[in-house]
């Protein structure tokens, strides 16, 4: 299991003295600490009885990355894999340490892809110096000795011992500068299909989330903030609940919120229900979905737009092509809906604040704890807790941190548990962005794709999140999955005459970073559009791609991968006297290559059931194959809600949708059987978490099509009826 | 002091009546395994047995229930997490961020208690638990393969042998 870190594991056993307020808690075996063995180095730390400790500075929120992480240091430093647990380094550490850990943001798919080369030579610089020191105990040189599973051999002497025999030894050794990587194919626990290293714990209810967590003396607060974006608390009549049972305090939260402080937190959420709270709501009050939609539209026609992509004369072939294809596509707000909701534990002095909370990024929850503390980052500390989901939500903004930090410094000395009501969540999110998208195809006479403009409109999180880099108007962002090359997120066909451009329009609603980015609406738009090319064009809808891919034989032979799995071409076998339709879609994001074919029917009646779906991945190295297919099925949840059913729609200036009655998500029983094939070409690596979500919709939306006629472009599903005339 | 027959054990609690079980359990007797999602019955993070029905606390006021009804909650489900919903979960790796996986872990006890051999349309019926990590293919794997027995064949996944780590 992951331990928790230092100071909240002295909080955790002072709080096991304290009596049944933890029972439940699983309290971190003494052994397992860090500190009762000098770490080899700040990857690695090796107990005396061989128990190997694997730092990660990455978050796991589900995604398998602290597993997959180990595996690459537990790689390279040869040690016996039934004995590796891990833990976290908090940000303070790694800020006081000069950055050891490097960055701890979690997030673009990036656990593994942006750390393996450092995560392995910390593995092999720990491996060297543990045989160093039993080569100098022996006096042999160490290119003599050998290691496997963390027994250390001397074939010529016959001696042998282990790394926890020479670890304390190992530990004094200088760090080596000279270190060689083992080439992938060598590669024994990297690239296997491994058993998660936290699995147990969550199938028996000891697995501690942030929403879970108990110090002693802890207070819980429930909070509310002004329904409306951008409206601001005026006042609150704290006297008319103060009698209620439990209720220790109401405080003003920033200017936009107040919170109750209570014993419990069922008593805190009671107590806030009833308070009486006058709100300034603010400028947006009036603002309904339709301005949304139309001050979106009329970026359509905008003559200001920032160009992402060009070559050739698009507007130029357009006008004088032989025939001319425009459609407009329309994605909507969406709402992460992490199963826990937001929320964080918080201690505030005058000298010091610690907070516990579930993060994807510890160091930024740094920042903003100091910034609301009022107090220098080196005074702060940050215990990243297990997530009960991410999807982004939990990375670039900390909102929640900041607001347990001022509910906390209201409470010197009081730590105070801050967790949101669901519906506290699912009106104060930050949202997917909302976008529409006119794509405009011109063909010439033997129906031959010569131009294409992808002219988006819409919201900008960059503009929202990290408004500093957006320079000249341009989120580059936006453009994600639509680059001219690179290894990122590129444009994965080739046409003469191409234009993208995106005219920024920013609703006052916030906007996040959510699970697949733009990649999601970028690839719907893309994919469903060449879809309607082909078919108002009668080309088959793999021929018509192949044809605008011969500079893209990545992005082809995962397309070719479903394609021939599926038997494309060939009618799917009908299911329950229903005739089975297919749909492709491809792309490129998060430095992967997917693709995916969907099987879909559509009965009489216009009840859609998806029943397979073949997808492919390439991402250059596969760390553990069975966690890929388990993020690309996960993928296709996240996805595929999004398109039946995601939507938050602004009534008032506020978000319409509270709970999952009005936000509902796919459930078990509209779950379509999945085929994951991993096709790791080697050399890159490429992120698993998130770009398959954006070949999910495209992949249905287009054998919904086939099956129907009927070609959805404005999203969610449950806008449409498929029912046949 | 109201008492509360919980995993085997009478407890008692000084919660308001009107509070429901889940939080009862979460905070009045440090049960944090069973999980608020939703609070309106949607979800099923909080879902728990009582007298071995499948029930979602986060909607059920403490003061509903009888003095003699028997609580399970994922805590009490075995004594050491070898029930066989709970070794097929582990078998297939099933969890991802794992916050719904108690309460999923317990609609799918009582089904199997219910149905011994449930059909994709039964598992559908009773597992109405939300995932949003989309862990619902190796949920079903894993109901089927505690039905069964064995481990399915869907997934290839290595274990390694931790009992000595």
């Amino acid at each position: 299991m992951t331990t928790i870190g230092l100071v909240s594991r002295r909080e955790f056993i002072a709080s096991a003295a304290a009596g049944s307020l933890t029972v439940g808690f699983h309290i971190p075996a003494l052994a397992q600490q860090a500190g009762t063995t000098p770490e080899i180095n700040a990857w690695v730390v090796v107990q005396p009885d061989d128990r190997v400790i694997v730092r990660i500075a990455r978050s796991e929120m589900g995604q398998g990355t602290l597993t997959g992480l180990a595996q690459l240091v537990a790689e390279e430093l040869e040690c016996d894999w039934a004995k590796v647990s891990t833990e976290y380094p908090t940000p303070a550490q790694n800020l006081a340490r000069n950055r050891v850990w490097g960055n701890f943001s979690t997030g673009g798919s990036r656990g593994i892809r942006d750390s393996h080369d450092y995560v392995r030579k910390g593995g092999a610089a720990a491996r060297l110096m543990l045989v160093q020191a039993a080569a100098d105990e022996w006096k042999v040189p160490a290119a003599e000795c050998r290691v496997d599973k963390g027994v250390i051999t001397h074939a010529a002497s016959g001696r042998r011992t282990s790394y926890g025999k020479v670890a304390a030894a190992a530990a004094r050794i200088k760090p080596p500068t000279d270190i060689v990587l083992k080439d992938p194919k060598d590669w024994k626990l990297a690239g296997k299909p491994l058993a998660r290293l936290d699995t147990v714990d969550k199938t028996t209810g000891r697995q501690i989330y942030g929403a879970d967590l108990r110090l002693p003396g802890m207070l819980n607060a429930a909070i509310r903030a002004c329904p409306v974006f951008g409206g601001k608390l005026k006042s609150f009549d704290a006297a008319a609940i103060a009698a209620r049972r439990g209720v220790k305090k109401v405080v003003p939260v920033g200017d936009s919120a107040v919170a109750v402080v209570a014993e419990t937190w069922w008593q805190a959420k009671t107590a806030l229900d009833a308070l009486p709270i006058d709100w300034d709501f603010g400028p947006n009050l009036r603002v309904q979905d339709a301005d949304v939609t139309a001050m979106l539209k009329a970026g359509l026609d905008a003559e200001q737009a920032a160009v992402g992509n060009s070559n050739g004369d698009a507007r130029a072939a357009l006008a004088s092509a032989a025939r001319r294809i425009d459609a407009v596509y329309a994605y909507p707000h969406q709402n992460h809906a992490t199963m826990e909701p937001m929320n964080a534990t918080a201690k505030w002095t005058a000298e010091r604040c610690e907070v516990w909370t579930p993060t994807q990024n510890g160091e930024a929850a740094l920042a903003a704890t100091a910034e609301a503390a009022g107090l220098k980052p080196s005074q702060c500390e940050v215990y990243k807790i297990h997530l009960g989901g991410g999807f982004g939500r939990r990375g670039a903004v900390h909102d929640w941190v900041t607001q347990a930090v001022q509910i906390a410094r209201q409470l010197p000395g009081t730590p105070v548990k801050l967790l949101w009501s669901r519906e506290e969540d699912m009106t104060h999110g930050r949202y997917h962005p909302v976008m529409q998208c006119r794509l405009s195809a011109g063909l010439d006479a033997q129906n031959k794709l010569t131009a294409l403009h992808m002219r988006l409109s819409g919201q900008s999180i960059l503009a929202g999140v990290f408004p500093q880099n957006v320079r000249d108007g341009k989120d580059p962002v936006t453009f994600q999955g639509l680059n001219a090359g690179g290894a990122e997120a590129a444009f994965g066909y080739s046409v003469t005459n191409l234009l993208i451009d995106h005219a920024m329009r920013n609703p006052h609603v916030p906007p996040g970073f959510w699970r697949g980015v733009n990649l999601n609406q970028n690839t719907i738009f893309v994919e469903c559009f060449l879809d309607e090319v082909a078919h108002a064009t009668k080309q088959d809808p793999l021929e018509l791609r192949r044809s605008l891919m011969q500079g893209h034989p990545k992005n082809r032979a995962v397309l070719d991968a479903v394609a021939e799995r599926v038997g494309w071409g060939k009618p799917a076998p009908d299911v329950g006297g229903q005739k089975v339709y297919r749909g492709l879609a491809q792309t490129h994001g998060f430095g992967s290559y997917v693709a995916a074919c969907a099987e879909v029917s559509v009965d009489a009646a216009g009840d859609l059931r998806i029943h397979r779906i073949v997808a492919a991945t390439d991402c250059g190295h596969a760390v553990n194959p069975q966690q890929i297919a388990a993020q690309v099925e996960g993928s296709f949840v996240y996805g595929l809600s999004a398109m039946l059913y995601g939507a938050c729609t602004v009534k008032d200036g506020r978000i319409a949708q509270t709970n999952f009655d009005t936000y509902p998500v796919m459930r078990i029983n509209e779950m379509p059987k999945v085929e994951t094939i991993v096709i790791p070409s080697g050399g890159f690596w490429g992120g698993v978490g998130e770009p398959t979500i954006a070949v999910a919709a495209p992949a249905v939306l287009n054998a919904i099509f086939a099956a129907t006629g009927l070609r959805i472009r404005e999203l969610p599903l449950s806008r449409h009826s498929l029912k046949r005339a | 002091m109201p008492e509360l027959h919980v995993n085997g054990s009478v407890r008692q609690h000084d919660a308001e009546p009107d509070t429901p079980l889940l939080w009862v359990l979460r905070e009045q007797l440090g049960l944090t395994g069973t999980k608020y999602g939703c609070g309106i019955a949607q979800c099923g993070s909080c879902t728990v047995h009582i007298d071995g029905t499948a029930i979602r606390s986060c909607a059920l006021p403490v003061s509903a229930l009888q003095p003699g009804q028997k609580i399970v909650t994922i805590e009490g489900l075995s004594a050491t997490g070898d029930h066989p919903v709970q070794k097929a979960w582990v078998e297939h790796d099933v969890p991802q961020c794992g916050y719904c996986q108690s309460g999923m872990i317990m609609a799918a006890a009582a089904l199997l208690k219910d149905k011994p051999q449930p059909s994709d349309a039964d598992i559908n019926a009773a597992m109405t638990n939300i995932c949003r990590c989309g862990t619902y293919n190796r949920v079903r794997a894993a109901i089927k393969a505690a039905a069964g027995g064995k481990r399915s064949a869907e997934a290839i996944i290595i274990h390694a042998d931790r009992s000595a780590a």
